[in-house]
């Protein structure tokens, strides 16, 4: 039985943080300039009304699975990971 | 812990072998889909069809439930703690995705346009939250209700008691809408009566759940994601092969906004549209943008605090397992939200090239199909047929003959029932869309039922009233108080309330505000204590159940006594409501006002925005201005964070 590391919870706050940031930046900051993006026309989308129907959601399901797999990582290499 | 491992042996064959199963079922599906287009091409009647589909599809669900039977805690209230990662996303899709989503969204965006947009991603980033933030440490908890970790945490059963009265007042109203939606589907879709629906709907509810608990309910949901996920994508493709030539309708669906940007400058100009006409892609003409972004934000963090959500992430067998289905379930409610501004830009640009300034006599077949379910307005009359709408759009001064834009009236639930029509397929595509709608009701109804039924037996019967309850009693409670709660709800749909629809809104508000600060700060901060915790709660909810109530139901007094005044026009910045116009005249004073007069313009539908600091804010000081959680406590916390070590909170031995 290993003891945990002292850096899984800083680790794992960073990473939280870091996520949080994501989020706040796909939800909110990108759709600030909602506008200004809808000049910019790829496929007949404008890109302000694309990022909130489609760009900012591809980017939260990334984002999870990225986020599941770091986490992990950190887990096992701080020895606090389940039993596989 | 018996009760967790013992029965292993014989779901662990099921377990296994998920992905021949569904595998085999969703052939069996599609075979079935087939075998009625072939039925209806033989000439067997559309009726029979719509009962046909509905009824396999319910047999199905009743067989999956009845099979699933368990007389187990665990199994009955966490599926045994077995649910790979993958199935529990499927599962938590269609706990997620419930009758709104389905039939409801894509007309939303129809009618807001950039602004609906707000629901697509409040109701997707949430799941950022989920995971981040409160799924893995409850999963390593181990608890089997929201309110169990809650007293776990904050020491007692004031806490408790506090998270059972939030999950009841964001969970029962939500249900009642979900039967309600079994009862509008079967009914327009069937020609049954409403209530009969009601009581069939509820038949189909409570088979799924009451024998086998979350472990017959996780199960049914994974086969009722596939029949409506299937269903919501077959037409809107099939639509976008034929207009596109590609039947990616998410990407060919830019082409229509092309169209419909181009449509709306010509009807703006030839006079068919108003000149205050919101444009498909503008942003903040129905909401200002304080209000977009509250709302999004309300959504989210509520998705994040919804019991009936939570409570599916305490099936999976692993912390790390928990995690990975948090991306599984995204995506696979991104199947659904990333199709739905589709759905609204293929209908809109058929009404702007086929039914806008058209002459009356000339529109489309499907306009009367659905002006004769009430559902198609033009001219302010129910378009049943040429003759009723040439009338109506005669008492109307320089209406002129041809349909403009501000004659039409179409009911949201209308854009993904018509699409099947307009793309001009057979019936059997329309039969397979109410089936899909009927399983997202259904599933939703199933997830939320149980939340309710658990959090009264689990933490009210058993843990509050009769800690030493065996378990085949505890198990007979849960069914009996699931039994109640069902019945009670459908028969609160079958009286039709009024405001049903505009309360499941509610529910997000009000559980962002009363369950997140105490989810959050209880695993992020160890510091956080009991007094704190309820202190918010209480704060939190009450200013949103506060300013919900008073906006809606007694505005005048919002106005008179607590400083609400009237809110914007988005577009113009003027009020909506002259407030001291309508207060001249108490009688009709509430019912002018409800749900247009606010503090700092904000709509009610997202009153967490006051509730969510206020709660975070109240639990931080007042923990701090009384003593810290003591030693044990704290070193729970740290065990909560730490994956390793399997569930903490353990079934004692049956």
């Amino acid at each position: 039985m290993q003891t945990p590391d002292d850096t899984y919870w800083p680790r794992t706050r960073t990473l939280m943080f870091t996520m949080l940031g994501l989020w706040f930046f796909f939800s909110f900051f990108i759709n600030f300039f909602v506008t200004s993006l809808n000049k910019i026309v790829i496929f007949g989308f404008p890109l302000g009304f694309y990022m909130a129907a489609q760009g900012s959601l591809i980017a939260f399901v990334v984002m999870l699975f990225w986020f599941a797999k770091a986490q992990d990582k950190i887990d096992r290499e701080c020895g606090v990971a389940e039993d596989d | 812990m018996s009760a967790e491992s013992s029965s292993a042996t014989k779901g662990g064959d099921f377990v296994s072998n998920l992905g021949k199963v569904y595998g085999i079922y969703t052939g069996g599906f599609l075979a079935f889909v087939v075998l009625l287009a072939i039925l209806e091409q033989m000439g067997v009647p559309n009726r029979i069809i719509g009962y046909l589909f509905v009824f396999f599809t319910l047999a199905v669900y009743a067989l999956i439930g009845i099979m699933s039977r368990t007389m187990q805690v665990s199994e009955y209230y966490v599926a045994g703690r077995r649910v790979p990662a993958i199935y529990n996303g499927m599962a938590t899709g269609a706990d997620w995705m419930s009758a709104a989503s389905f039939i409801g969204m894509a007309g939303s965006l129809y009618l807001l346009g950039y602004d609906g947009l707000a629901f697509v991603l409040g109701w997707t980033g949430g799941y950022v939250l989920v995971a981040i933030l409160v799924a893995p440490f409850l999963r390593k908890f181990g608890a089997y209700t929201v309110p169990d970790f809650m007293s776990a945490r904050f020491g007692g059963n004031l806490a408790r008691f506090l998270a059972i009265i939030v999950l009841l007042c964001c969970s029962f109203t939500y249900v009642v809408a979900q039967i309600y939606g079994t009862g509008i589907i079967a009914s327009r879709f069937l020609g049954m009566s409403f209530e009969m629906a009601v009581y069939v709907g509820l038949a189909g509810i409570l088979v799924c759940s009451m024998l086998g608990g979350m472990r017959a309910v996780t199960w049914t949901q994974v086969a009722q994601y596939i029949v409506l996920i299937v269903a919501y994508l077959t037409p809107v493709v099939i639509l976008s092969a034929q207009k596109f030539g590609l039947p990616i309708p998410q990407l060919t669906y830019g082409m229509a906004l092309q169209e419909i940007g181009n449509l709306e400058q010509s009807m703006r100009a030839s006079g068919l549209a108003p000149a205050t006409m919101k444009e498909h892609v503008a942003p903040f003409t129905s909401y200002s943008p304080l209000n977009f972004f509250a709302l999004i934000l309300c959504l989210m963090v509520g998705t994040a605090s919804l019991p009936h959500v939570l409570m599916r992430y305490f099936t999976t067998p692993s912390v790390r397992e928990a995690r990975n289905s948090v991306a599984w379930s995204l995506l696979f409610i991104f199947l659904l939200y990333f199709t739905a501004p589709a759905y609204a830009a293929f209908s809109k640009l058929e009404v702007y090239q086929n039914v806008i300034g058209q002459p009356l006599a000339n529109l489309p077949a499907w306009i009367f199909t659905y002006g004769k379910l009430e559902l198609v307005k033009v001219c302010g009359a129910n378009a049943v047929d040429v003759q009723a709408i040439i009338t109506a759009c005669g008492n109307i001064a320089n209406q002129g003959g041809l349909l403009r834009l501000q004659d039409l009236a179409i009911n949201t639930d209308t854009i993904v029932i018509s699409t099947p029509e307009i793309a001009g397929l057979p019936y059997v595509i329309a039969g397979l869309v109410a089936a899909g709608g009927l399983a997202a009701a259904l599933s939703t109804a199933d997830g939320l039922l149980l939340a309710i039924a658990n959090a009264l037996s689990h933490d009210i019967y058993y843990k509050m009233i009769d800690p030493n309850a065996p378990t085949q009693r505890r198990l007979v409670v849960a069914r009996v108080l699931l039994l109640i709660v069902a019945v009670l709800a459908a028969f609160t749909a079958s009286t039709r309330p009024a405001d049903i629809l505009a309360m499941v809104s509610w529910a997000f508000s009000l559980a962002a505000a009363g369950n997140f600060p105490a989810l959050v700060l209880g695993v992020w901060w160890k510091r956080a204590n009991a007094y704190g915790a309820v202190a918010g709660m209480i704060a939190g909810f009450g200013i949103t159940l506060f300013y919900l109530v008073v906006s809606r139901y007694y505005p005048e007094l919002g106005a008179t006594s607590f400083g609400m005044t009237s809110l914007l026009n988005p577009i113009t910045g003027a009020p909506i409501v002259d407030v001291a116009k309508a207060l001249a005249d108490p009688a009709t004073a509430n019912a002018v006002l409800a749900s247009k007069v606010g503090w700092f313009n904000i709509n009610n539908i997202s009153s967490a925005i006051f509730g969510m600091p206020v709660g975070f804010a109240v639990m931080v000081i007042v923990s701090l201005m009384t003593p810290a959680p003591s030693r044990e406590m704290q070193e729970m916390v740290e065990e909560i964070r730490r994956p390793r070590g399997g569930v903490m909170m353990k079934e004692k031995a049956a």
